[in-house]
């Protein structure tokens, strides 16, 4: 159980995340699932709530960090459309995986915040949109909803309140785009996830043109602890403006990759040598992409920053989703650079010139300064190419894309060099 | 009359996609999970199986053929019985990931992409998992396989050749 003394806190999300069988009701509910939501269906209204989650200094977890106590009070009442809540499960940061193990391991955790949201939303149908590859985690999750309708915790007057709300799980098929709030309410309506202009934002024109809010899996998953320990437990978690827990998932030249929560303004530092047993090789990282692949690059000078939306904003970087990429001296960046450009090229949903041409190019030009074929010229092209493809695009995909190029020019000018004098330099190796 | 039959969902699919349709606004959100049964029941999607979704959820054919085209996860082509996806992305790569898919097309005799000759075994190379903290990620008929060597996936291999099933 969540301690109620925040010093003692250390986990929110993954607080009975190693407790064997908790994805069953029964096993959930033993360790304290849906306890208070009975409270919550009683004594707390919709602006009771939203008040509670904006004092809380709740952010999203999925990338861009919002207030989600101040997102939700944009979505419009009484419009006469219904409204939706959309939990974003799609999960493809390249380094992201942190939603996954809240699903198959505590799906009741999610399922008890996306009714505590949708009871603050006036919510009568909300979905779970999960990337097409979790299948495993879509089956536990599908299992988690039956048993808490069959419990009455779903479906018509939840618990004997006037309260109903259907949940649903909904599978993608591929495409790292959907993630994106608004292209996931294009596929949602059985559509190509293409982004779509903002303004209006989808509190106000979402799904089906109705008032619609997205959060991601670790942000409806924090919501139960927040209204049952209350707002000030968890605004003293953390720093200001930087509250509560993050879950990090940790990969790459590191002893024991995986997920770790730990409350925020933790250092990079202590999270690599304390949590994961330290880097394979040398004493400080070469590169640390701090929240996901579409995040600029850290470098050692930035060991000590504390891991808080604001400090890594200040280190140059963002929080993103967490997701931290760790690569020691033995990594080869400028083929990791190309790999992930490939990424991008490959997922671009091509309605944006700038996006669409910008990252095809630039993958071949990177391939070509890979395998050791590059001339100056094309260090030239990178740096522009990337430059100008950021913010002019209906999405923020192609800024993501140009993250790893600036990065690597900006930071390892020698090490694209070092490939331009060596044609034999093979790629593929890291 | 045509010869050929046309593909046809069972009745009791029919029920089933009657049921799901409801769940949404519209019936068109039921298109992706309409087109995963399809798979599920035909192989892969042909025009002829995207031409009955079509008719079954009332949209027009270029609707479908947009969605299909737009997902990897949607196949227009038949693959092996075990189709292995490969991520080779960021943390995989660094963990030898296309070491691995090198080991893999040298013993199927295939490129990534392709399907070996007795309809066994396709490989192909994917994205970003989301599993990096179980580099190299190869998902077999989507189900996780984690922190995978070359030997891992030979024992893999001999036991599908075996008739086993895993
Ligand atoms: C290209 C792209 C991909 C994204 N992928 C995800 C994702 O997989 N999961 C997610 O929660 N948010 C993702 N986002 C962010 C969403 O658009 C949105 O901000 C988020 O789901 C809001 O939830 P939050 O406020 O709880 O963080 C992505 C954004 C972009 C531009
Ligand atoms: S920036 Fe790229 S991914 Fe985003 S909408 Fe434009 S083309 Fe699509
Ligand atoms: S990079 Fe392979 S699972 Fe994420």
């Amino acid at each position: 159980m969540i301690s109620s003394d925040p010093k003692q806190v250390q986990r929110i999300c993954f607080d009975n995340i190693e407790v064997e069988n908790m994805h069953t009701l029964e096993v959930a509910k033993a360790h304290g699932a849906y306890a208070f939501l009975p409270n919550v269906l009683k004594d707390f209204d919709t602006d009771k709530i939203i008040d509670e989650v904006k004092v809380s200094g709740l952010r999203g977890r999925g990338g861009a960090g919002f207030p989600t106590g101040l997102k939700w009070s944009f979505v419009p009442r009484n419009t006469g459309k219904p409204i939706y809540l959309l939990c974003n499960a799609d999960e493809g940061e390249p380094g992201t995986f942190k939603d996954r193990d809240i699903m198959r391991f505590d799906p009741h955790l999610l399922i008890e915040g996306m009714i505590m949201s949708g009871f603050a939303l006036g919510v009568k149908d909300a979905y779970i949109y999960i990337r097409g590859e979790f299948l495993h985690e879509y089956n536990v999750m599908c299992g988690a909803i039956e048993e808490a309708y069959a419990a009455n915790l779903l479906g018509d007057n939840i618990l004997g309140s006037d309260y109903s709300m259907n949940l649903m799980m909904h599978r993608g098929a591929g495409a790292y785009i959907c993630g994106e709030e608004t292209a996931l309410i294009e596929s949602l309506e059985g559509k190509a996830g293409r982004p779509r202009f903002k303004p209006p934002f989808p509190a106000v024109e979402g799904f089906y043109g109705c008032p619609t809010v997205v959060n991601n899996v670790e942000t409806i998953a924090t919501v139960p602890a927040i209204l049952e320990h209350g707002a000030a437990w968890h605004a003293a978690i953390g720093i200001p403006n930087n509250t509560g827990c993050k879950i990090f998932s940790v990969s790459g030249d590191v002893n024991k990759p995986g997920n770790y929560e730990v409350p925020m303004g933790t250092t990079l530092k202590v999270l690599i040598e304390d949590y994961c047993g330290g880097l394979k090789h040398g004493s400080v990282p070469k590169v640390v992409i701090p929240g996901g692949s579409s995040t600029p690059w850290l470098t050692g000078e930035h060991y000590e920053v504390p891991l808080t939306y604001d400090d890594l904003m200040k280190a140059g970087s963002f929080l993103g989703s967490g997701a931290i990429i760790v690569m020691d001296e033995t990594a080869d960046l400028v083929a990791i650079t190309h790999r992930l450009t490939r990424f991008y090229a490959h997922e671009s949903c091509g309605q944006c010139t700038p996006c669409r041409e910008g990252t095809g190019w630039l993958e071949r030009v990177l391939e070509r300064v890979n395998a050791g074929q590059g001339s100056d010229d094309d260090v030239k092209v990178m740096k522009d190419a990337s430059t100008h493809m950021a913010g002019r695009t209906i999405c923020a995909l192609a800024e993501g894309a140009a993250a790893p190029i600036l990065s690597l020019l900006e930071h390892f000018p020698e090490d694209v060099q070092a490939k331009l004098l060596n044609p034999q330099q093979a790629e593929k190796t890291s | 009359m045509s010869t050929v039959t046309e593909p046809q969902f069972s009745e009791a699919r029919l029920v089933e996609i009657k049921a799901l349709s409801k769940r949404y606004p519209h019936q068109k959100s039921a298109l992706m999970p309409v087109l995963y049964m399809a798979q599920e029941d035909f192989g892969y999607l042909s025009m002829e199986v995207q031409q009955m979704v079509a008719d079954t959820l009332s949209l027009k054919i270029m609707e479908v053929r947009e969605v299909v085209t737009f997902y990897t996860m949607f196949r227009e082509q038949p693959c092996g019985k075990y189709l292995l996806e490969v991520c080779t992305n960021a943390s995989c790569m660094m963990n030898g990931a296309y070491a691995l898919l090198d080991h893999m097309t040298a013993s199927l005799g295939i490129k990534a992409g392709e399907t070996t000759a007795d309809g066994m075994f396709t490989i192909a190379e994917v994205e970003c998992a989301g599993a990096c903290a179980g580099a190299p990620v190869v998902q077999v008929n989507n189900m996780y396989h984690e922190n995978v060597t070359a030997n891992d996936m030979d024992a893999l291999l001999t036991k599908v050749r075996a008739g086993e099933v895993i």
